[in-house]
């Protein structure tokens, strides 16, 4: 597998993080636009009585799909079929890409638009296209100035949410202008628009990921708050969507549920502006041609695994990203990944392995507050609790390193002293009297080697003279 | 009533003056503190490093000990949070039906001490007098976990002579995570400044909360800084009385972990 959900050049978080934490532009930037959009979603769901319920509801149909996803997927391409769509099943990213790629050519174009889309952006596909010869454009506002910037996306709702309007500005007079060009908001959209207008009016090809894909009508629904996604989906010719298997509701009538939970926990809207559902293809209205491409790219992987499939129920909100401590200060190039955030500490590492992204799950204070906005209940902090877990392992049985880990090493002496009173108490002892050489003046200010990451700006109380246990006992003595 | 201590094992190594105030502070409230010496560790540190299997005899144990124990008190809301929502999965995981049952209890009949004072006993007023400005850390486990809500808010705003104030940005992450604050120390600083700025700005000679861990973390920022502000666990407020206060520890001075003789 070439193509995966982790930047291989992006070291591991805390590197990654150091670096990021040091950014004062974007991490103004980000701490002004979470702290807005956290405010937001926080007013328009205590507005609703029944916001748990749904919650509920969420988790509960997206188990269930989970749960008998084989079936599902196959209704899903028949009714595809009937209503005149063409479904393709790719394994991984690269076969994804290689069946665009191909229809693409067949339609001997130079050219697609592209709605914004995660699972296009995970597999790299503009990537592939333009190396087979065909731009793949962005429309996307966001998305765009990501693409003309050169950069990468660095929030799942919001790809240039590290970007102020200056830095917005500088990057349109780069590449699209006008030179003139100021950074009032209505200029720049006005730019984009001009900009992005023409080349709708001549694509012939339209590429989109999908929100959700109805297996009961065969009918694929994008949300987007621009219209933009609309007129990729409605002018070309010929639309192609790369669709995750997880994306999956069984009936039409599910949909009622998210288009609730959905526009309220990402863009804070109460109903989302543009919502487009189409059937396959007919003659008289929008594309002629539908293909959906169905993708897998380690997703029935993450199925296998009883407790982490709940990762697989995510719509792709973002709520957890705006309310993460660590998201917040690292913004979301640190996770080195297309799904940042909390979201994408458990999600990239099982779509992508251990290997490549195995020091996500750890990137997390385990503060829980992704858990409590989740609009579908995914329980991240046990999710990331458990895929530690998965992460250690793997490393130990990879080499002797991961073996002889410290920490690793440590933990299990500690395990072991913990087994017994005996032995803990003796632990409890032995602590307070090794501590002699660092203690100065009633506080710890330095400690060697990996501890020293606290003594880094945090003081270190000693181990006092008498634990609890033996004032306990001594009080007890003397009674 | 009888009431079982679950010191925690950091409390009993780092922070024994915390358990000292619970057992104060219970059995001046009339009732029987008994503390089950067999009792080690809950395994929290463990399980939230991803060392489940080491987790696992931890979990175990603690039934065991705690097993005959109708009530359990724990001035911990992390570790309380380990038993009440992590020991159904670690039991669940280990397919053993005697220790999903043994766990399925234990849930129901361990509280932090907030919990234990307001559901259980019932009380609100503990008669506690506490001299001072503080302003109250909502820990994370204790908040999201537990949902203590304001729990301790309550049990505060009763204590005479103190001088409540609020946090801004109560319940933002202190950045502590147990091993987090070392694996990924930059941004856990990056978080615990955040948290010291706003301890600070409320004028408080002492920062309170459910949890010694998250108080060890904002304390050692706070002692780092010669901020002149204490971080105090709530049980050492609420034991405090005009005719034995518990006081102010100095910042820094090993004064916090003074065992008080018995």
């Amino acid at each position: 597998m070439t193509t995966s959900a982790s930047w291989p050049d992006v070291p591991a978080f805390p590197l990654a993080a150091k670096s990021a934490l040091a950014d004062a532009q974007m991490r103004r930037n980000i701490g002004m636009a979470t702290s807005t959009i956290r405010e937001k979603r926080t007013g328009v769901v205590e507005e609703m009585p029944d916001w748990e319920q749904l919650r509920e509801a969420g988790r509960a149909l997206k188990e269930r799909t989970l749960r008998h996803l084989d079936e599902h997927l196959l209704t899903l391409e028949e009714s595809v079929t009937r209503a005149g769509g063409v479904v393709h099943w790719a394994r991984d990213g690269d076969e994804a890409n290689a069946i665009v790629t191909r229809i693409a050519k067949s339609k001997g174009v130079s050219e697609v638009v592209k709605v914004k889309s995660m699972a296009t952006v995970e597999i790299e596909l503009n990537e592939a296209l333009e190396a087979a010869g065909i731009t793949a454009l962005e429309t996307d506002l966001a998305e765009l100035i990501v693409q003309l910037g050169r950069d990468r996306p660095s929030h799942i709702l919001v790809p240039a949410i590290h970007r102020n309007r200056a830095e917005i500005r500088d990057i349109f007079r780069r590449t699209i202008g006008p030179e003139t060009l100021t950074d009032e908001p209505a200029e720049l959209a006005e730019a984009a628009r001009r900009f992005l207008r023409e080349r709708f009016l001549r694509a012939r090809v339209g590429v989109s990921g999908a929100n959700f894909a109805v297996a009961e009508t065969g009918a694929i629904a994008v949300l987007e708050s621009e219209g933009n996604g609309r007129m990729c989906t409605t002018l070309p010719e010929t639309l192609i969507t790369v669709c995750g298997i997880e994306k999956l509701v069984p009936a039409w009538q599910d949909l009622e549920v998210f288009l609730q939970l959905l526009p309220r926990s990402s863009t804070a809207e109460r109903m989302n502006p543009y919502t487009t559902l189409w059937s396959g293809a007919r003659d008289d209205d929008g594309p002629r041609e539908f293909h959906l491409v169905l993708l897998d790219n380690g997703r029935t992987d993450s199925l296998a695994d009883e407790l982490a499939r709940q990762t697989l129920a995510c719509i792709r909100c973002s709520a957890c990203l705006n309310v993460c401590p660590v998201y917040e200060r690292t913004g979301g190039h640190a996770y080195g990944s297309v799904y940042p955030g909390p979201i994408g500490a458990i999600l990239t590492p099982q779509l992508a392995g251990m290997r490549a992204a195995g020091s996500l799950p750890f990137a997390s204070s385990l503060c829980g507050a992704c858990y409590e906005v989740c609009p579908v209940k995914i329980d991240i902090p046990t999710v990331l609790v458990h895929l530690r877990d998965r992460s250690n392992k793997e490393r130990a049985a990879a080499s002797l390193k991961g073996r002889l880990d410290p920490e690793r090493l440590a933990l299990k002496a500690v395990a072991k002293g913990f087994a017994t009173r005996g032995r803990y108490e003796r632990l409890q002892k032995l602590g307070r009297l090794g501590q002699w050489p660092l203690a100065r003046k009633g506080k710890i200010e330095r400690l060697p080697g990996e501890l020293g990451g606290w003594t880094k700006a945090r003081d270190l109380m000693p181990i006092p003279d008498q634990t609890f246990r033996e004032w306990w006992v001594e009080r007890e003595a003397s009674r | 009533m009888r009431i079982a201590l679950f010191i925690t094992c950091f409390n009993d190594t780092l922070f024994p003056r915390t358990g000292q105030a619970v057992v104060r502070l219970l059995e001046r409230l009339g009732h029987e503190v008994v503390f089950p010496l067999e009792q080690t560790c809950c395994g929290q540190m463990h399980f939230n490093s991803g060392y489940h299997d080491e987790a696992l005899p931890l979990v175990r144990r603690f039934a065991r000990v705690f097993r005959d124990e109708p009530l359990i008190v724990s001035p911990s809301g992390s570790c309380v949070a380990m038993v009440r929502d992590h020991y159904p999965h670690v039991a669940k995981e280990s397919g053993d039906p005697e220790l999903i049952e043994a766990v399925r209890t234990l849930g129901e009949r361990t509280f932090e001490l907030s919990e234990l004072l307001i559901d259980v006993l019932g009380l609100g007023d503990v008669g506690a007098y506490y001299p001072h400005r503080v302003t109250y850390h909502p820990s994370c486990h204790a908040l999201r976990m537990l949902h203590i809500g304001d729990k301790p808010l309550q049990l505060l705003r009763a204590v005479r002579g103190i001088d409540l104030v609020e946090l801004p940005a109560a319940e933002q992450c202190c950045g502590f995570g147990g091993t987090f604050a070392i694996k990924n120390a930059d941004t856990s600083i990056a978080m615990l400044d955040d948290k010291l700025t706003n301890v600070q700005e409320t004028g408080a000679e002492v920062c309170t909360a459910a949890d010694n861990s998250c108080l060890m973390h904002i304390g050692g920022g706070l002692s780092r800084q010669r901020a002149g502000v204490s971080a105090v666990h709530l049980a050492e407020i609420l034991a405090s009385t005009e005719a034995e206060p518990f006081g102010v520890p100095a910042v820094g001075s090993g004064d916090a972990i003074t065992v008080v003789r018995a």
